[in-house]
């Protein structure tokens, strides 16, 4: 996902663009993880400032001429929900929070939340409500902005391993080796995801990328029953935590298509592919605990994707100041969709040599040390 | 002593069936699980008299079979020795508890103290699709033998009423549905076309033509494996003479191009293949019919072997001399590891319930000991293989399809979305062009349209992951299931998920 957005606003930009993959598009974490684009688990900061510029620059895409619906953007809004009276206590504060930093966020009573989501679990106390929370199919998103960029010139190579990054004598770089030959250019952007620090490392660099498990459940099509994303309020904890224990929390959705998304299961366990019953288990247990009828609606499928995360959990954007005509797009755990446009933005923009739209300096790719793997607090 | 251990069979056809004898046989407790209401699989669940009655002479020796392998299950049932649990629908296959490193878990050394950690499978099956009561079977190791499901390819007028699949047609004559006096073509690739044919035209349906992509010379260069086969090739003749006597017209190398009808299926358009397997241009012709079977061969079943992680090559679960899976306590036999017919499947049924039965007891098998069943397993598999290079679809069977002619029935997916997909946005696998155009994402999981859809992105089939052989309702799911250890004792607590 990431890759086709800076694909797509290099060429706005007048950039001339081969975009190369190992395998097809969204073939990686973007064909196996949901869709959200989510300011609401983002607590204040540079991820939520990112979150909130590509929500814009989103929501601008889906207005152009048929992007919207082929990539089924849906506005459609989030609930979080509270366990608790003290929960929503917790709740209403870290939304304050994010209203100072320009969220919409608005605490909701138990009769509001049941007007938004009807078929909750009785004696739910109170939610906060996030219109800005929006949706879009992941695998088609990526796949409709290629071809976007297509159209402006860019050219799509598919099936193309990168095995080298050239360097001149200088040190600059002047494209990349693949399996197929040589591509030539002055600059090449490391969109690699939860494979960047490989591609990194054939720079000569290092970039912590690390892989984060995560489980999806896929319910039979049903007519919609959940409207917005609907999840518990334990996992904005999740999110910022760094912990390698299994964190499920229920993250339920309906979407276009008619199929309910159960999902987010979080594990640190390598590329472990296995599919865990317990985990499974876990996240049924979850949605049926918010949506009771759940409890009768049968799960289709589940898959598996790993998130490409950083030990500080923040994306790696921008030039590599070690490398010379190397860039980093990579790294964004659990909200790559939802930050892919931005990040494609804010490249393009230090690409052609201009001042950001964001203070890039959170984002650095070289802010970690040369040294051994430090871990997550 | 030790508790005899204990192992699951999936799938009561021939390939589990002789897994779970010979296992039974060797003092091993066995569970076998089928999602059917009898036991027999594809091959022997047809009825009796289709069996027996219809063709005495070439069917003769499987029949024998047949009566040895349910007297041996009724035997070892009412021994004790087996519990054969009819329709459960095995939705997934778990590891539980710890392998000791190091140590073969279907060896009983390797047990820790009290046999705690004996258990080191669970067999998930539910009653019915919808129903709420899942049970676990607990095991010490697992056969699978889940065989196979038919490959369809779609072509323009797939879809309409009266079409359907040679399985579906044999499930027509079984279930006494063939009214004397319709019309029938029978059409596609592979051995059991003839059978089919054969059977609606003993049921007294006519049948216009039995439509059969591959030809005589698909057969030259492989007569020698073929031949090495007498009670094969005898079969064979004795399904042409059956097809002669009924007056069924053979059209060998040709294909359907269509289906055509209003609300059915009215007539099709069957046409010439050329050494290409294109479409010989003016070689079409319309035969009118009110029942359509079609079938390109089968598919294995490898859903729950990929829910255990074990290795799949292309579309077959991948499995070792001894019918042993990469996953330690699991084999697999039977059609789930490569379509091969009853035979096939009867022999890797006898060599895997062998191996687990002699590895459970802690023992390396001696393979001498199956030597008969490791013979006929050698030739049955070449043969299958002789038969898979000449029975294939025709290479271009994709060109026929027009841009609207459906592909994905369940999430209705037309071939232009396929095409597109593949052309314009990027996809080169089946799996992006199920994520770019939802095909394979309904009801049946791409088992109908899978093959459909890499013979339309020109890339080769692999199985799809489906970590549930079955849907799962989220309330079963997310319960603690109802435990049955086979030797009665208590059952590992469920998993803590947290
Ligand atoms: C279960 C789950 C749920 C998720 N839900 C959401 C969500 O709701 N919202 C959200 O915003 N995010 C979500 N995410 C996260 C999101 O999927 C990722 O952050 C995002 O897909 C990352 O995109 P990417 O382009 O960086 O990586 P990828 O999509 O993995 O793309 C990287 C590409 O690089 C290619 N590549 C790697 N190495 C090489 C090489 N040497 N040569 C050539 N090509 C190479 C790969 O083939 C791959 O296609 C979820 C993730 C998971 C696992
Ligand atoms: C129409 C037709 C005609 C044929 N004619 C011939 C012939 O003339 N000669 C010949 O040699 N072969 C013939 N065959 C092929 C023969 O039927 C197969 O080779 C044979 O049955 C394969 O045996 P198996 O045990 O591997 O699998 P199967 O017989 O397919 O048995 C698998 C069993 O597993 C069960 N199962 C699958 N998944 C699950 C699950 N998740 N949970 C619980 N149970 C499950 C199924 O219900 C089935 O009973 C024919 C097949 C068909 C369809």
């Amino acid at each position: 996902m990431v890759g086709a957005a800076c694909a797509l606003y290099a060429a706005r930009a007048g950039f001339s663009v081969v975009l190369v993959d190992r395998g097809p598009v969204a073939g990686g974490t973007t064909g196996s993880g949901e869709g959200n684009l989510l300011v609401s688990d983002k607590e204040p900061g540079p991820e939520l400032e990112l979150a909130l510029l590509s929500g814009r620059l989103w929501s601008r895409l889906a207005a152009e001429p048929g992007l919207g619906a082929s990539i089924e953007f849906e506005a459609k809004g989030g609930v979080v929900v509270a366990s608790s009276g003290e929960g929503l206590a917790a709740l209403g504060e870290f939304a304050a929070g994010q209203r100072d930093a320009g969220v919409d966020a608005r605490v909701v009573t138990d009769a509001e939340l049941y007007e938004l989501e009807p078929h909750l679990a009785p004696g739910t106390p109170g939610g906060v409500f996030y219109p800005q929370d929006c949706q879009v199919m992941p695998s088609l998103a990526a796949a409709q902005l290629v071809r976007t960029a297509r159209g402006l010139g860019a050219r799509l190579l598919t099936g193309r391993t990168v095995t080298a990054v050239l360097r001149t004598t200088g040190g600059e770089v002047r494209g990349v080796r693949t399996d197929h030959g040589e591509i030539h250019a002055p600059y090449v952007v490391n969109a690699a995801g939860t494979w960047g620090g490989d591609v990194a490392a054939l720079a000569g660099v290092r970039l912590p990328v690390l892989p984060r498990r995560g489980f999806v459940l896929v319910t039979e099509p049903l007519p919609r029953m959940v409207r917005h994303k609907v999840y518990a309020a334990d996992y904005v904890a999740d999110v910022a935590s760094g912990s390698a224990a299994l964190q499920t929390s229920p993250v339920v959705e309906g979407t276009a298509a008619g199929p309910v998304l159960i999902g987010a299961s979080r594990e640190r366990v390598g590329f472990d592919r296995s599919f865990s019953l317990p985990v499974m288990r876990a996240l049924a247990a979850g949605a049926t605990r918010l949506f009771p009828f759940l409890a009768g609606v049968s799960a289709m499928r589940a898959y598996v994707g790993f998130r490409p995360y950083m030990p500080d959990h923040l994306p790696a954007i921008g030039a590599d100041s070690r490398v010379p005509g190397l860039f980093h797009a990579c790294g964004h755990e659990g909200a790559g969709i939802g930050l892919a446009a931005g990040t494609g933005h804010l490249i393009a923009q230090v690409m052609a040599g201009g001042v950001p739209d964001l203070d890039l300096t959170p984002f650095r790719p070289d802010r970690f040390a040369d040294s051994p793997a430090e871990e997550a607090s | 002593m030790s508790p005899a251990p204990t192992l699951a069979v999936v799938g009561a056809g021939p390939a589990g069936l002789s897994a779970a004898l010979a296992a039974a046989l060797r003092g091993v407790r066995v569970t076998l699980l089928d999602s059917a209401a009898q036991a027999g699989g594809q091959f022997y669940r047809q009825p009796a008299e289709a069996l027996g009655a219809r063709h005495p002479k070439a069917l003769h020796h499987q029949w024998r079979t047949w009566e040895r392998l349910r007297d041996g299950l009724a035997q070892q049932v009412s021994a004790g020795r087996v519990q054969h649990m009819t329709e459960r629908h095995v939705w997934f296959v778990e590891r539980v508890g710890e392998v000791p490193e190091g140590r073969d878990p279907g060896n009983p050394d390797g047990r820790g103290p009290g046999g705690s950690d004996r258990r080191h499978f669970a067999v998930h099956a539910l009653p019915g699709p919808e129903q709420e009561d899942s049970v676990a079977v607990y095991a010490d190791a697992v056969v699978l033998a889940t065989g196979g499901y038919e490959k369809v390819l779609p072509f323009p007028g797939w879809t309409l009423p009266g079409v359907l699949t040679a399985g579906g047609a044999q499930a027509m004559l079984k279930g006494g549905l063939v009214l004397p006096g319709r019309t029938a073509v029978v059409a596609g690739a592979g051995p059991l076309l003839m059978p089919v044919a054969v059977g609606l035209a003993a049921a007294g349906a006519e049948v216009a033509a039995l439509v059969e992509a591959a030809g005589p010379s698909h057969f030259a260069g492989r007569s020698a494996a073929l031949a090495a086969h007498p009670d094969k090739l005898a079969e064979g003749v004795g399904y042409l003479a059956q097809l002669l006597r009924h007056r069924v017209p053979l059209a060998a190398r040709h294909t359907v191009v269509e289906a055509h009808g209003k609300d059915s299926v009215e007539a099709v358009t069957i046409a010439a293949l050329d050494p290409a397997g294109r479409v010989r241009p003016g070689t079409e012709r319309r035969i009118a019919c009110d029942t359509l079977a079609v079938g390109h061969g089968m598919l294995p079943h490898t859903d729950l072997a990929e829910g255990l992680g074990c290795r799949v090559d292309g579309v077959n679960v991948a499995v070792d001399a001894e019918q042993r899976t990469d996953v330690p306590g699991v084999w697999a036999a039977g059609e789930t590891i490569g379509i091969g017919g009853a035979a096939l499947s009867l022999a890797e049924g006898h060599i895997a319930g062998r191996s687990a039965a002699a590895r459970l007891r802690g023992a390396a098998p001696d393979p001498r000991t199956w030597a008969a069943a490791a013979k006929s397993r050698t030739r049955a598999r070449k043969f299958a293989a002789a038969l898979a290079a000449v029975y294939v679809p025709p290479a271009h069977w994709a060109e026929q399809l027009r841009d609207d002619t459906l592909v994905c029935r369940c999430e209705e997916v037309p071939a232009s979305a396929v095409r597109e997909a593949v052309e314009e946005l990027g996809a080169t696998d089946a799996r992006s062009v199920k994520l770019l155009t939802r095909a394979g994402m309904g009801w049946c999981q791409g088992r109908m349209c899978s093959a459909a859809v890499a013979g339309l992105a020109g890339c080769e089939e692999r199985s799809a992951r489906r970590p549930f052989a079955r849907p799962v309702p989220l309330g079963v799911l997310a319960r603690a299931t109802d435990e049955q250890a086979p030797e009665g004792g208590p059952a590992d607590d469920e998993q803590n998920p947290s």
